[in-house]
């Protein structure tokens, strides 16, 4: 499966490189869908220009980047369409071997559930096989690669590139077992933007589940191991954390960057929802919103890891699908990475009732923003609702798709242990319904 | 011979016959068609440079046409009068017809005493054939005809507004019946004027707007003037001195006076190109005279302005109490249009040159849309060959983000690197940006510093009452010791004026200048301010729907759906279930 992957690579390097060289770039790079305040490219050169100019680039309000940010782009910012085409076949690369080690497991697992009879006969059907596993790995590469979302993110050089790649080799370390390294990218991760921090319920469980740790309060090793995972996180984190101290010698990049997460200062419009919501907040209850929409991210996590415990990398999909959505300033290379994902359920096909209109309102979406910006911005014929609305219906349907995924799944774990044509008391054919 | 001399009588009967059948019809179609009578067309333009700068313009085009609208018959034929306005004057029984549309006001103390004075908006005045007998119902049908003819909305007199003057509007042709019964008269002050009325106003010249004077009306350059009035007169008058034979006459003024600052950006110098951005290539062909006046009163021997292409014809004339003269153009002569077959007249005024700043600056924001900009700062270096430095500073609000590394001084095409550059970022809803640098200024060369911006949206309340008027930003500072000439005085114990001794002078060779360019005026994205309630609602709604669907995933479990029983059975088994007996 080596050759085409290369091909596949290959293949998403020329394309980038292509649009590099053409006069798409500069477009690309102003579009507020693609870049945010967090992650846009000019806000780095800026910061970079401040540095030689004296000033600390966190002492104004456009930089938002971490120190390490400034430490990396500072040697190779002349060679940043490399980093960022590197950074997004890192990523593709993680997750074709993460996915390639998942699916070994899952299908280990099915030959255990099948040998101890699991699973009732009729549902023989869901039976997943080796052949169409086979190229499952490829496929969730090549969404990432190919994935247009993807594309304009890399062309528009946006940290969002760095970003997913952390998570991605988050991703492929916890899945293969690596305590240590799992933590390292963890804090990475969750030091670049807070929002991965939500990800360490899946890790912990999915590596519990590995290490055949029992999942249960009352068990000490369950402790234990939290414990440990806990101090490799933090331990690296301080690590990190005193790193970006001693580049500039003070703690001013806190509330530039953390606070600037939290806090949603810059209401820049972007494809998420808190732009116009808090542009057209009441004074008064600013920080209770605030409040209540951060919550809304790290919510799930709890109820979430206890549906799923059994299904961590599920639950993965689902956490990053929820902070995409969710965040702050999300941006399209965000979606890019959970999208990543959906060949590993393409067995869920049979069960997902929305997919149709959910793609037709998703193709649809992206088509409208770029029409409806120049509209409001340089046509001045219509307003910023007209974008707030196409922002409000993307975001629907990535909901639906993300509600309907897991809807999906825990249709095909039910019909897993309960079969799959079932019948009423009368005997007819039986309706699912949750209740 | 007989048959022969028979033959020859008959032919020469014959001829005879035809040609004065021949004559009889020539003469009954001759009065059949001219039983309308000559018409005559002139058109002349009148440019008088006025005191204050600006310049005054006066079209007048006049048809005369020798025939009765008040016979039974109708008119049929109409050839240089416009037919719309011979039917109104038909139908209606109108004897004399004043209409003007003006926009803007004469100005009596700049400007003098206009040809045809008139007032802002729309007037109306009529004075009616004694033979109408109901002045209001005729007067409010005339009225909506005008409205339609000249596409304005004179429909809105009506008797709220309408007045008979009793001895203020004497009839203007001529008419021995002064019972002020059958005059009515109308202003509509809130009218105004533009091309949709221009051009049924130029429709109705003989030659349209095609050839001859009135090809310069064109409404961008007619409209964006100080003053415009464009009216209609018609009335009677008198062929000859006897008047034994009236005619009826159409006069078509046209005033306009155009602004030195507005038109001619501050130089004085007017010519027809500048004024109507057109030049005249022939005269009306329906014309019999077709001629331009320019007021030379003021400048006899050609000391205060000069005027080309020069004319020999002179005129003079008693216009409002004064004799004026005038150098004429005759357009029906080939030789006024010249060799280049086109005539654009140009009045030159002789001034002498100001004395040139040695240092000034402009600013300006270029760029298009809400999203991004550039501040463009120009600032010129007039000395022939000294260089100086200036200190430039700009304080530019926090909602205008700055990228510093697109700032670029270029002077003279090349790169002009600062010596110092001090800049601070702004922090949003603290303080604003500052950018002071250092630059040198090459002699005699023009420096451009400009620096990219982004937009930012603000929250609603953070805009003003007006937010599509923009936002300020304050003038940049230019402060620089300018190389002086004359040696400056070092003592500032001295006794100087008070105007000199201001800034404190610490060298001979220069002197301090602060120097301030314009405030910009930027727009920028504003959110819909009506919305607060309906945006918190649309946005919880989404976020509730997330919510929703996870919460229902999470849960509930799947289970299999039975139909409920029937009204009938659900009742039974609750009797069932009192009972104590097993449900159905």
């Amino acid at each position: 499966m080596a050759a085409p992957l290369t091909l596949l690579v290959i293949l998403s390097v020329t394309i980038r490189a292509v649009l590099y060289r053409s006069s798409l770039a500069e477009v690309i790079s102003e579009r507020v869908e693609v870049v945010s305040p967090l992650t846009a490219w000019k806000r780095v050169v800026e910061g970079l220009a401040l540095l030689d100019l004296g000033v600390s680039p966190y002492s104004g309000d456009v930089f938002h980047e971490t120190p390490l940010i400034i430490y990396l782009f500072h040697f190779v910012v002349d060679y940043a369409e490399i980093t960022f085409m590197l950074a997004d076949v890192i990523t593709a690369v993680a997750l074709y071997m993460a996915v390639m080690d998942y699916n070994k497991q899952v299908f280990r697992k099915q030959k255990y559930a099948l040998e101890a009879d699991r699973y009732p006969l009729d549902c023989l059907e869901l039976i997943r096989s080796p052949k169409e596993m086979y190229y499952i790995p490829l496929k969730v590469a090549m969404f990432y690669l190919l994935n247009p979302f993807t594309i304009l993110s890399c062309v528009a050089k946006s940290t969002c590139g760095l970003n997913n790649a952390v998570i991605a080799l988050f991703i492929l370390t916890t899945i293969k077992g690596n305590v240590l390294l799992s933590a390292i990218f963890l804090s990475l991760a969750t030091y670049q933007s807070i929002y991965p921090l939500t990800l360490c319920a899946p890790a912990l469980l999915y590596l519990m589940q590995r290490q055949f740790i029992p999942v249960n309060f009352r068990r000490v090793s369950f402790w234990w191991f939290i414990a440990q995972y806990a101090f490799m996180y933090l331990g690296s984190l301080f690590v990190i954390v005193g790193l970006s101290f001693f580049l500039l010698g003070s703690w001013d990049y806190v509330p530039s960057v953390y606070g600037f997460i939290l806090s949603v200062p810059d209401l820049t419009p972007n494809i998420g929802l808190f732009w116009y919501f808090f542009a057209e907040m009441f004074e008064h209850f600013r920080l209770f919103f605030l409040c209540v929409f951060q919550i809304n991210v790290f919510f799930y996590t709890i109820p979430l890891s206890i549906k799923l415990k059994e299904h961590p990398v599920f639950l993965i999909f689902m956490q990053l699908a929820v902070i995409s959505i969710f965040k702050s300033y999300p941006t399209v290379g965000d979606i890019a990475l959970y999208m990543a994902f959906l060949p590993v359920w393409s067995h869920l096909h049979r069960f997902l009732r929305n997919i149709f209109l959910v793609s037709c309102v998703l193709l649809a979406c992206s088509a409208l923003f770029p029409v409806l910006w120049h509209l409001w911005i340089y046509a001045g014929s219509a307003n910023s609702n007209f974008y707030y609305a196409i922002t409000l219906l993307f975001n629907v349907a990535q909901i639906l798709l993300v509600s309907d995924y897991f809807y999906a799944f825990l249709r095909r774990e039910h019909h897993l242990s309960y079969g799959l044509y079932l019948k009423r008391k009368d005997g007819s054919e039986a309706t699912l319904v949750l209740k | 011979m007989a048959e022969q001399k028979f033959s020859l009588s008959v032919c020469v009967c014959v001829c005879v016959c035809v040609c004065v059948c021949m004559c009889v019809c020539v003469w009954a179609v001759r009065a059949m068609m001219c039983g309308c009578g000559r018409d005559d067309f002139q058109e002349e333009l009148v440019i008088r440079p006025l005191h204050s700068g600006d310049i005054y313009a006066s079209f007048q085009f006049r048809t005369v046409w020798e025939t009765d609208f008040m016979r039974g018959n109708k008119v049929s034929h109409y050839r240089l009068f416009p037919k719309s306005l011979g039917q109104v004057i038909s139908k209606f029984s109108v004897r004399e017809l004043h209409i003007s549309f003006t926009q803007g006001y004469w100005r009596t103390m700049q400007w003098g005493q206009p040809f045809q004075p008139s007032p802002p908006g729309a007037e109306l005045w009529v004075w009616f054939q004694d033979s109408v007998t109901d002045v209001d119902g005729t007067w409010k049908e005339l009225t909506n005809v005008l409205s339609g003819i000249f596409c304005a909305s004179l429909n809105f007199i009506d008797s709220t507004n309408t007045v008979q003057p009793s001895a203020s509007f004497k009839p203007l042709g001529i008419g021995n019946e002064t019972d002020h019964r059958f005059l009515r008269y109308a202003t509509l002050p809130r009218e105004i004027v533009c091309t949709e009325n221009l051009t049924p106003w130029k429709k109705l010249l003989p030659c349209g707007s095609k050839a001859g004077l009135a090809v310069l009306l064109k409404s961008e350059k007619l409209f964006h003037s100080s003053f415009h009035s464009q009216a209609v007169h018609i009335r009677p008058v008198c062929q000859d001195w006897q008047c034994k034979t009236t005619s009826w006459e159409l006069r078509q003024t046209l005033n306009v006076v155009f602004d030195l600052h507005n038109s001619a950006q501050g130089k004085r110098e007017w010519s027809l190109f500048k004024m109507f951005s057109r030049t005249l290539t022939e005269a009306c062909p329906l014309a019999s005279s077709s001629k331009i006046y320019i007021d030379i009163t003021d400048n006899p021997q050609g000391e205060q302005f000069e005027v080309s292409p020069a004319t020999p014809l002179l005129s003079q004339a008693v216009v409002l109490g004064d004799r004026r003269t005038f150098s004429v153009y005759d357009l029906t002569q080939q030789i006024t249009f010249g060799t280049v077959r086109s005539l654009n007249l140009l009045i030159r005024w002789k001034s002498s040159d100001m004395l040139r700043p040695l240092l000034h600056a402009e600013r300006y924001v270029a760029g298009y849309g809400l999203q991004t900009g550039e501040i463009h700062t120009l600032m010129y270096n007039n000395h022939p060959y000294r260089s100086f430095p200036v200190l430039l500073l700009d304080s530019v609000p926090w909602y205008l983000r700055l990228y510093i590394h697109t700032l670029t001084v270029t002077s003279k095409g090349k790169d002009n690197k600062p010596s110092y550059i001090h800049y601070q970022p702004s922090k949003d809803r603290l303080r604003p940006h500052l950018l002071e640098m250092l630059v040198q200024l090459p002699p005699n060369s023009v420096t451009e510093v400009t620096v990219q911006f982004e937009r930012a949206l603000l929250k609603w309340t953070e805009y003003t009452p007006d937010p599509n008027h923009g936002f300020y930003v304050g003038s940049s500072v230019i402060s620089s010791l300018v190389p002086s000439i004359v040696a400056m005085d070092t003592n500032s114990t001295r006794e100087r004026p008070l105007f000199s001794s201001f800034f404190p002078c610490k060298e001979e060779s220069s002197y301090f200048v602060r120097v301030y360019t314009e405030p910009l005026l930027v727009n920028l994205p504003t959110p819909d301010f009506s919305m607060p309630y309906n945006v918190i609602c649309l946005t919880c709604t989404v976020v509730a729907v997330g919510y929703g669907s996870l919460y229902n995933l999470l849960t509930r479990s799947f289970q299999i759906e039975e139909p409920s029983p029937g009204l009938a059975k659900r009742i039974a088994n609750i009797i069932r279930k009192m009972r104590g007996v097993p449900p159905l």
